[in-house]
């Protein structure tokens, strides 16, 4: 199909264009920058209808014509496109917000470029289908996260963005490293090649050694707990929107993706990988949940909450059965709307009142309707209330667990809901009800399109549970399960769908 | 096999660079010195001794190409050479991007040392 390069090539051209006239006036960066995600979401829908006709067999798309093994391929499949579609949307949504949120920083077109490269990063990393090309697509967003986290030059922001450079920038090279072992291994880069040639001579202690490798870095990335220390640094520091797509989709594409990609379709998974899957998703959901209880920062704490959803997500994933995948892929997309809703609402506090200190605000409930209500909505789905999207994803989390005999997994997770929803609960209470100060009584509601924004992902939530109805769930959830399920499968599947 | 180790070695200097030290630009030198090591070990993975280029055209295959003393013709591995391009670009962004930020840092803080730099608690 030949739409796929246009993922990547309409938002490095709209990055271009950005920095060429962008200087000119506001108005034109506000257009371009939002012009792009809202063509990248109508292509990935209509994406998505044409793998439905073709029954989600992957589509494969050569660079310049190069046959695979040989040159870079675009691999589309369930997959791939279930995350295009969750990443664009979501971008949509956090360039609306940028329109108003972003005119008191000064170089908006610099914000706007940065943006839509790093969006550039996201969809190339999840359709590339070559090892070395997922390492460039993971730099080029990693660097442009950079830039983003330091975008206010503040004191914060400055330190908090030299902290994440360099522990990302280790993990980038760990990864290399990994990528050198199986390169020297088995003399390609191409995804599904590789994957075939360890399927003939399969060599146990490299694919050991490289697992380690490769778990450091993308779980480094993805922020499971042992190395989770920058993102509760980086994520609020950043400016809301790219707070947003941070939590919400970059950490999922950049590191959950590839971590699920590279260890269930490459180099396969092994029980004593998917045993390490769920002790790094346990220790994560407790950590970032217990952490999450005692943070005073509004962004601070939706950052804690972020890793112990993470932790979730990987748990899910490492109980290996489709079901366990079924949910921690549902669970993915409903934490990535939820998440981007709060922290847009963070932004929409910030903006209005200045404040980030849960101590200070309080009360806002009247002042700030829209927010306060969406706010409400993201704050349930993400802890759970029913009839949510969260909840369901939840449900599902702890069924399949049981499912799976694993009784402590399971309990742990029904208890970190709780607490999830302690802290959230805590964080409603102490912005939005409670009594209002006598500083906050002039108090406006933020513009009308942050509020669309907001609206139409707080929609979301409240509507993500329609995914399960029976017509939905084959179009994105079961595909993309299957993709992952068919685990080494994956190289034959490719190799018999070249064009 | 020394070669490897060296790499190895390498790699920990700056791994020990990153963490022990508490100056900004050393951990900046820290992180390429650790970018140079896995360079290395990568262009050393493609390197065959007494290979030449594989360039097989006939006329440079003619013209420039012999065989080694055994009568076989020995060739480097060119993907290394092309991935490592790409990669030393990335390391040179990077390093360009974190040099700036500790230049701000240097502004704000009037430091370069991390010990300094205590506005988030981690």
């Amino acid at each position: 199909m030949l739409l796929m390069p246009l993922f990547v090539a309409i938002p490095l051209l709209g990055a271009f264009l950005n920095s060429l006239l962008g200087k000119i006036s506001n108005r034109i960066s506000d257009f371009i920058g939002n012009l792009v995600p809202a063509i990248l979401v109508v292509l990935s829908f209509f994406s998505l209808f044409t793998l439905k006709s073709l029954n989600f067999t992957p589509i494969v798309y050569k660079m310049g014509g190069w046959v695979p093994p040989f040159g870079i391929c675009f691999v589309l499949d369930g997959f791939s496109i279930l995350m295009l579609i969750t990443i664009n949307i979501i971008a949509l949504t956090a360039t609306i917000f940028s329109i108003p949120y972003m005119e008191k920083y000064t170089d908006k077109w610099k914000y706007y470029t940065l943006f839509l490269l790093m969006l550039t990063a996201m969809n190339g990393a999840v359709l590339t289908g070559d090892m070395f090309n997922l390492f460039v697509w993971l730099e080029i967003g990693a660097i442009s996260s950079y830039a983003l986290v330091a975008f206010g030059t503040e004191q914060e922001e400055l330190e908090a963005s030299f902290k994440y450079a360099i522990m990302s920038s280790s993990a980038s090279l760990f990864i290399l490293i990994g990528i050198a072992f199986l390169y020297s291994y088995t003399s390609t880069l191409n995804m599904a090649d590789i994957g075939k040639i360890l399927l003939e001579k399969p060599n146990s202690t490299l694919v050991g050694f490289v697992s380690v490798l490769f778990l450091l870095g993308f779980g480094l990335k993805s922020a499971l707990v042992p190395f989770h220390s920058w993102l509760p640094d980086a994520h609020p520091s950043a400016p809301a929107p790219i707070s947003a797509m941070l939590s919400g989709v970059l950490i999922k594409s950049l590191g959950i993706y590839a971590l699920v990609r590279v260890f269930f379709n490459i180099l396969g998974v092994t029980n004593t990988l998917l045993n390490i899957f769920v002790i790094l998703g346990i220790i994560s959901m407790v950590f970032g949940g217990l952490l999450a209880l005692y943070q005073k920062d509004l962004k601070r704490l939706l950052a804690y909450s972020t890793i112990s959803q993470v932790g979730y997500i990987i748990f899910s994933f490492g109980l290996g059965t489709s079901f366990g995948i079924f949910a921690g892929l549902f669970h993915l997309i409903n934490h990535a709307v939820a998440k981007a809703l709060l922290f847009l609402n963070s932004g929409s506090l910030v903006y209005s009142t200045g404040e980030r200190d849960l101590e200070k605000l309080g009360g806002l409930k009247e002042k700030m309707q829209v927010t306060a209500a969406t706010s409400l909505l993201g704050s349930m789905s993400v802890s759970g209330v029913p009839p949510l999207g969260g909840f369901w994803s939840k449900l599902l989390i702890i069924i399949s667990a049981l499912n799976a005999k694993h009784f402590l997994g399971a309990t742990i997770a029904i208890l970190m809901s709780i607490i999830t929803l302690a802290y959230y609960l805590k964080l409603q209470k102490m912005t939005f009800f409670g009594i209002l100060r006598q500083q906050w009584l002039n108090l406006k509601e933020a513009p009308i399109l942050m509020c669309i924004s907001m609206i139409f992902l707080a929609g979301l939530c409240l509507f993500l549970g329609l995914i399960l109805l029976p017509g939905v769930k084959d179009v994105f959830l079961e595909p993309a399960t299957k993709a992952i399920e068919n685990g080494v499968e994956y190289s034959r599947i490719i190799f018999e769908n070249i064009p | 096999m020394i070669e490897y180790l060296l790499c190895l070695i390498l790699f920990s200097v700056g791994l020990y660079c990153i963490l022990i030290k508490r100056n900004l630009i050393k951990i900046i030198i820290g992180l390429g010195i650790m970018e140079y090591a896995v360079n290395l070990f990568f262009i050393l993975l493609g390197y065959r001794s007494g290979g030449q280029f594989p360039i097989l055209s006939k006329d440079v295959f003619a013209q420039f190409i012999r065989p080694d003393k055994s009568g076989n013709y020995i060739f480097v591995d060119p993907i290394p050479q092309a991935l490592i391009l790409t990669a030393i670009v990335i390391g040179l962004a990077v390093t360009c991007l974190l040099v700036a930020i500790a230049l701000r840092i240097y502004e704000k803080y009037g430091s370069y040392d991390i010990e300094d730099l205590n506005k988030l608690k981690g």
